[in-house]
């Protein structure tokens, strides 16, 4: 943790051994240059190879390590959340929108994938004066746009034809996915709840991810009057009338229960209440538009329609 | 704080004593800080993420400056000259501006809270900011996002000036500002400022909400020459101009009508002040974002030290904020590599806890 790093300085800071500033000066100068030699041993022992990608976006690691490709991967950004061993195994280049130039280049990469927005554009700009090689990827939320974005992710680093399988596997599944949907009989309601800071409820509106899987799943999105993902008053939720409440899982926190969460008055007298429908999924899994899509959207139509019989996609187990 | 002033008991030449030896320090001050401010420079060029030997890193410089291309090959290069050199020289210029700016508010305002903010400027150009990230994608044209000099500094420098003179122009009246106008209308200007910027981050989607985070913790990442070609000639007048200043505020700590009879243009100064100001912190904040504490904590920590004379303070402020920042963006730049850590986040880390125990070890409580 960066945290953890700052605080040696500071107690050595705090403790009034020196009477004169200059000398406390000093010492963070010093400090500062020790911790910088410290720091800038790791990596240049590396040997330039062929296949050392960094990639900014967390779809395109994930299709990378779908393809059996992750040993050519050399640093991923802070939203490559799957599958969770990357972020363990791989260098971290911090938040796809705010990447460091000489970091990146510190990883001396011959391939640099960008998701859409990876940024900021003077580090990109930077990047590509540097005359390492950079593929752009398009972040489609259609099932066409992740068919494309698996094709152009393999088309960039060299394995156009895995890619290509597997891109075919994943339209195979949205078609499948689109028969069972016109199976339906009545489509339902469908709020995601984002999170509820202190029972303000956040929910996923018109052009979010969330909207994106609803409607795969063949479920109609009830705050569909709000775009992207903001607050929504008690009584518009009441109004909005839900079949049923999605949430994302939380690993680390409380999971907020039905009985709690149908016990607020906002939802009490929803339809969902009634028979306490609240779903939690995997967040990454759920709203990550890569290669797991069509089986997220799957599961999210079978827990809509428990009543229905949705059977799993091709013949593949769901993950 | 106030220039000890001696009992009338005390023969007058302790007070010399006392002047000469404040003079004294304050050279040695000076002396000091500049050579720590180099050592921090030259550390801050030679270290990165990337390891270059400190031979070859003066080897990119020497031959960038004799011309010398045979030796100019290499990724290593770009990063010394295009990524290290010009963020390095920026951190020095905008810590600067900012520390100085800092001390010419608190003694204009003669209030130990003034900083930069005040004139408006952060506050402006925050909204500007905002505006530009949330509606920028709407309402200007792509091409106009990916100048080199782009729209968010450019519209943020624009906001920031704005404020300013509306500022100036709601606390000057028949040829005089009062600066206690000044300082609460900048609070209510700025209270409005937030609010707009508040119903900006409503109204933006999850990455614009990322990038206004980002952009209000601060950071040197976009340094580039060209971004330091625009903004040196606009901070640079005021790290000039200075010492036309120190005599003023020096009088002005007295009072602004005493200030007035002992023949300072006082109303010519503010003027000069608050304009230099805003042109220093607005592109300041334009090109490293909002970078806070550097401004109000740097002269008072020198003030500290020194005491209040502004031919003192003002340059030493200008050392002091330069080290800071740059030092900052070392640790900043080299904590969480690959990735680097907002300065801002750095600056009130290592500043914050620095200052306070500067101010728990003095026996006496402050006044300024």
């Amino acid at each position: 943790m960066p945290g953890s790093r700052i605080i040696p300085a500071h107690r050595g800071l705090q403790q009034p051994n020196r009477r004169e500033l200059t000398t406390a000066l000093g010492l963070s100068a010093l400090g500062l240059g020790g911790l910088g030699l410290s720091r800038a041993l790791p990596g240049a022992a590396l040997a330039q190879t062929p296949d050392r990608i960094v990639v900014a976006g967390g779809v395109i690691t994930e299709v990378i390590y779908a393809l059996g490709l992750q040993d050519r991967i050399v640093g991923i950004d802070s939203t490559s959340q799957f599958p969770p061993e990357a972020l363990k195994e791989k260098a971290n280049v911090g938040y796809v929108r705010a990447l460091s130039a000489e970091g990146v280049l510190s990883l001396k990469p011959s391939l640099i994938m960008l998701i859409d927005g990876a940024g900021p554009p003077d580090a990109v700009s930077l990047l590509s004066e540097s005359g390492v090689k950079i593929a752009r990827i398009h972040d489609g939320l259609t099932p066409e746009g992740v068919v494309t974005k698996i094709a152009a992710i393999g088309t960039a680093i060299g394995a156009a034809a895995p890619a290509e399988r597997l891109a075919a596997q994943t339209r195979a599944h949205f078609d499948e996915l689109a028969t069972l949907r016109a199976g339906l009989a009545r489509k339902k309601r469908i709020l995601f709840l984002l999170s509820l800071q202190n029972g303000r409820a956040m929910v996923g509106g018109r052009n979010s991810s969330a909207d994106g899987i609803i409607a795969l799943a063949g479920g109609i999105n009830v705050a569909d009057a709000i775009e992207g993902y903001k607050p929504m008053t008690d009584e518009a939720i009441a109004a909005a009338a839900p079949d049923m409440v999605l949430m994302m899982r939380n690993s680390s926190a409380h999971n907020i229960t039905p009985d709690e969460l149908f016990a607020m008055p906002a939802f009490a007298r929803i339809p969902a209440a009634s028979e306490k429908r609240l779903v939690h999924m995997d967040g990454l899994y759920l709203l990550g538009f890569g290669p797991r899509t069509p089986m997220a959207a799957r599961d999210l139509m079978a827990a809509i329609y428990p009543e229905a019989v949705i059977p799993p996609l091709g013949t593949a187990a769901t993950p | 704080m106030t220039l000890a002033t001696p009992a009338p008991t005390v023969a007058s030449s302790t007070l010399a004593t006392l002047i000469a030896g404040r003079r004294r320090t304050g050279m040695l001050a000076v002396i000091g800080l500049g050579l720590a401010c180099l050592f921090l420079t030259i550390v801050a060029i030679g270290q990165g993420a990337i390891a270059i030997a400190p031979g070859r890193v003066a080897e990119i410089l020497m031959a960038r400056l004799t011309g010398d291309t045979s030796l100019l090959e290499g990724r290593d290069v770009l990063v010394v000259l295009n990524i290290r050199l010009p963020r390095v020289l920026l951190g020095l210029l905008v810590g600067a501006g900012l520390a100085v700016s800092g001390a010419l508010m608190q003694g204009l305002f003669r209030n130990p809270l003034a900083d930069p903010g005040l004139v408006g400027v952060s506050s402006g150009a925050a909204l500007a900011a905002a505006a530009t990230i949330v509606l920028g994608d709407r309402f200007l044209a792509g091409s106009m996002m990916k100048l080199p000099f782009a729209a968010l500094p450019a519209g943020a420098f624009c906001g920031g000036l704005v404020s300013t003179l509306a500022l100036y122009l709601i606390a000057t009246r028949g040829g005089r500002t009062s600066v206690a106008t000044m300082l609460l209308a900048g609070v209510a200007l700025g209270a409005l400022a937030s609010a707009l910027t508040g119903l900006l981050a409503f109204w933006s989607d999850d990455r614009q909400l990322r990038d206004l985070t980002f952009w209000s913790l601060g950071s040197l990442g976009g340094a580039s020459w060209t971004k330091l070609t625009v903004v040196a000639p606009i901070i640079l007048p005021l790290l000039l101009l200075m010492p036309l200043l120190a005599r003023g505020l020096n009088g002005l700590m007295l009072g602004e009508a005493e200030a007035y009879h002992l023949g300072i243009p006082v109303q010519r100064i503010k003027a000069l002040a608050i304009l230099l100001v805003a042109l220093a912190v607005g592109a300041s904040v334009a090109t490293a974002g909002l970078i806070g504490f550097v401004g109000i904590v740097v002269p008072h920590l020198i003030r500290l030290c020194v005491g209040p004379d502004h031919r003192l303070l003002l340059p030493l402020s200008a050392l002091g904020g330069a080290m800071l920042l740059v030092g900052a963006d070392i640790v900043a730049r080299l904590i969480v590599v690959p990735a680097e850590l907002p300065i801002g986040i750095v600056t009130a880390t290592i500043g914050a806890p620095f200052f306070l125990w500067l101010l728990l070890r003095r026996t006496s409580l402050i006044d300024v």
